[in-house]
């Protein structure tokens, strides 16, 4: 696909709903054609205004959307060709399956069998054939989600935006949609903007996730990289589990700073600290901190294990390390972990290179 | 089924089914004990006197009652001659009780309502009886009037002698039994309440229409302003409910007049002329208005309720998947506004319909209604039989227009709330 790198671009947009507190300030996002792009953040973050002034419900206090190259501010929603799927999925009650999709196709006047066409297929891509004379009243909520994507897409829509579609449905159905949507985006290519506030949901579904907060994109980028490599200590604490150190640097050289703690002093890697004597977060993840580490590793220090629990396929242990009495390690339940007995002393080891030195929190 | 699966016991030997209903008897008791003062408070309130109306309405007994022997005799006549000695001294009979009783006059009223000409003929027989010979009542009678002589007003009393009749429905539609027995409508120039029904559903019918014109945007923009704003305008909707009706209708009589405020409005914006100020009272305009701004609330309320459960996402939706706000509105929005419409559409033809107190004040000659009739023979002829006639006429229209609104809408499509 000749995919255009700035298919969706927002160009330093604004919005503000009362004219005092900005919701969405300066945002500067390119979306590549063909691109699952997620925006994530907590509530009030401005990630579904965001949509909203992407589909045409609200208008930017300042700055420009672009869609194709189109300025699109002054284009009304019906005009815009985006599909979307709501939250609550908003079918239409009165209609019936069929009519809910054959809705977008009439107002385009596409003549019926043509219509017709698109609805099976649209219906066949979702796994909802037979289902064109059901009322929405009749569906589980898994099923209608499942039309209002079908309803989505079915008039081809260059673009599609999706309003946290997953949020009323329970966890095994909204893993297996995720895998659904998922791959009806990989087959038909189109571009998708996701909102949610679900971590896991972004990083099984996107290519590239947006993380909002406080009206800002804090960091853009793949899953792995967001998960991996978090730019400040906000996105190391929203994505995944993150065990903090909070110091002082003290010497920094080699892509490598000394950071030191109430009573010990640790390696990390300099992310946002310039030098010496700046305050910062070293933010860990629990599963590259080992136990008894075999190989040689720049951290190595006691802890006292404070709480062992048992999760299936992994256990979770709480330890008091360095002044930090909830430092959580992940185990793997594979190995004889003979040691991990709660008030047990224990060696804790990790590498620098993945103790992030991020700005304070 | 119950009959194939084995019955079970419960521990002292007793089937399970008979101690269950023994258990849940107890509570049906109590149930209806709470119950108990409501009904009996509607069985006074409600069954009774609409008992006691249907019953009013085709009661005929007072004429039955006064001439039992007449009736009696009456019995073997064909109707086609003059009747003979035997009806001729039943009816002297009967009619010596009622002198004695002096309720001769009630009976002369009554039979002029079946037949003109009864008044002077029985205050003559009424003098002449005190001279009447033994036998040949037939004869003497005859020789008091010639009208006695005349086999119409036999037939006139005759047709008094069912103890039940239908013929106040008949003259609520201004129709009648005539001479021949058949049912004919009267003269031209003295059908008035055909008219009156009429005009009772035309109003109703254009209160309505206006009512919902009015009330929809209000109801929509209730329904999605933002909650400060909504309370207040949800206020001024309520205020009106919270005024006296008679107030309320009065304020429009001050509103309406020749020299009121609407018309001074008028002159002021050179609209007419100052000679030349339209009549906005005492007309059909009058009732209108008034009935209008009186029932608006019983249609903004359904519809705002019913809107009020309309997720605005849904016209967000119509709109994203390419219809123009029009379209969205007119294929989402408006159907699923219908169980709302129904309900506040039957609610203010049903209030409008009976209305009484708003067309007596500000309707005039031309802007009363059915309601107003029924209260002039309430309260001025006294004619409650025929009242309640046209009241049951009334109710039974009503219940016609909800049948028909379950068979056309279903009645489970209403919200009131």
């Amino acid at each position: 696909m000749a995919s255009k790198k700035d298919f969706v671009k927002f160009d330093k947009v604004d919005k503000s709903y009362d004219g005092k507190v900005l919701v969405v300030k300066d945002l500067q996002l390119d979306i590549a054609e063909g691109e699952f792009i997620t925006m994530l953040g907590p509530s009030g973050s401005g990630k579904t205004t965001c949509l909203m002034m992407l589909a045409g419900f609200e208008t930017p206090t300042n700055g420009e959307i672009y869609l194709d190259g189109k300025a699109i501010s002054s284009i009304p929603p019906h005009k815009r060709g985006i599909g979307m799927v709501f939250q609550n999925y908003a079918l239409f009650p009165h209609m019936t399956v069929y009519e809910n999709l054959a809705f977008p196709l009439r107002v385009r006047k596409i003549p019926k069998d043509e219509a017709d066409k698109k609805i099976d297929k649209a219906l066949s891509m979702v796994s909802l054939q037979g289902f064109a004379a059901r009322m929405p009243g009749q569906l589980s909520g898994g099923q209608q989600q499942r039309v209002a994507v079908a309803r989505s897409l079915v008039f081809d829509p260059q673009l599609v935006l999706m309003d946290e579609p997953l949020g009323a449905l329970d966890k095994n159905l909204r893993e297996s949609m995720q895998y659904e949507i998922k791959h009806i985006h990989e087959s038909i290519g189109v571009t998708v903007v996701y909102v949610t506030h679900d971590q896991s949901e972004a990083l099984t579904m996107s290519n590239r996730i947006a993380v909002f907060n406080d009206g800002k994109v804090q960091q853009l980028s793949s899953p792995d990289e967001l998960y991996e490599k978090p730019v400040n200590s906000f996105v190391a604490e929203f994505i995944g589990e993150n065990n903090t150190f909070g110091g002082e640097v003290s010497d920094i050289s080699g892509g490598k700073c000394k950071v030191k703690l109430a009573n010990a002093e640790i390696l990390a890697n300099p992310i946002s600290v310039k030098g010496k004597g700046e305050r910062t977060t070293v933010s860990l993840r629990p599963e590259r901190a080992l136990i008894n580490p075999s190989t040689k590793m720049d951290n190595l220090h006691k802890g006292k294990i404070e709480e062992v629990i048992y999760h299936g396929d992994h256990t979770r242990v709480r330890i008091n390390l360095l002044g930090n009495p909830e430092f959580i390690l992940k185990v793997p339940n594979s190995s004889s972990n003979l040691d991990i007995k709660l008030g047990n002393e224990i060696n804790i080891g990790w590498n620098s290179d993945d103790a992030r030195a991020l700005d304070p929190k | 089924m119950s009959s194939e699966t084995k019955k079970i016991l419960t521990t002292d030997g007793i089937p399970l089914e008979v101690s269950l209903k023994k258990a849940e008897k107890k509570n049906k008791i109590k149930a209806f004990l709470l119950v108990a003062p409501l009904l009996f408070f509607l069985i006074i309130t409600y069954v009774f006197p609409i008992g006691d109306m249907l019953f009013r309405s085709i009661d005929d007994k007072m004429v039955t009652q006064m001439l039992p022997k007449t009736f009696k005799a009456m019995e073997n006549w064909d109707g086609q001659e003059l009747p003979d000695e035997e009806v001729f001294a039943a009816f002297h009979e009967d009619f010596i009780k009622l002198v004695e009783d002096k309720r001769e006059g009630k009976l002369s009223t009554q039979l002029n309502y079946t037949k003109n000409g009864f008044k002077s003929i029985i205050k003559k027989l009424r003098r002449a009886s005190k001279k009447f010979e033994e036998g040949n009542y037939k004869e003497q009678i005859m020789a008091v009037h010639k009208r006695w002589a005349d086999v119409e007003y036999w037939r006139a009393i005759q047709r008094r002698a069912p103890e039940f009749t239908g013929q106040k429905y008949l003259k609520g539609m201004d129709m009648y039994v005539n001479e021949e027995g058949k049912i004919v409508s009267v003269e031209e120039d003295r059908r008035i309440h055909r008219v009156l029904w009429l005009r009772t559903l035309e109003i109703a019918f254009f209160v309505t229409v206006f009512c919902f014109l009015m009330a929809y945007p209000i109801a929509h923009l209730l329904a999605t302003l933002p909650m400060k704003y909504s309370n207040l305008l949800m206020i001024c909707v309520l205020l009106p409910f919270w005024t006296s009706l008679l107030v309320r209708t009065a304020s429009w009589m001050i509103l309406l007049q020749q020299q009121g405020i609407v018309n001074d409005f008028f002159v002021g914006i050179g609209l007419v002329a100052d000679d030349n100020r339209p009549e906005m009272m005492y007309n059909k305009t009058g009732s209108y208005v008034a009935m209008t701004q009186i029932l608006l609330p019983f249609m903004v309320l359904p519809l705002y309720s019913v809107m009020k459960t309309i997720s605005p996402s849904l016209m967000r939706a119509g709109k994203s998947l390419g219809g123009t706000p029009f379209v969205a509105f007119w294929k989402v929005y408006f159907p699923l506004t219908i169980p709302g419409i129904g309900a506040g559409c039957l609610l203010v033809f049903i209030l409008a319909i009976g209305y009484y107190i708003t067309p007596a004040l500000v309707g005039g000659a031309s802007g009363t209604l059915i309601s107003n009739q029924i209260a002039f023979h309430m309260k001025s002829t006294l004619d409650w039989s025929f009242a309640s006639a046209m009241g049951l006429m009334l109710l039974s229209g009503v219940l016609v227009i909800y049948w028909l609104y379950n068979k056309i809408v279903g009645i489970d499509n209403i919200k009131l709330g």
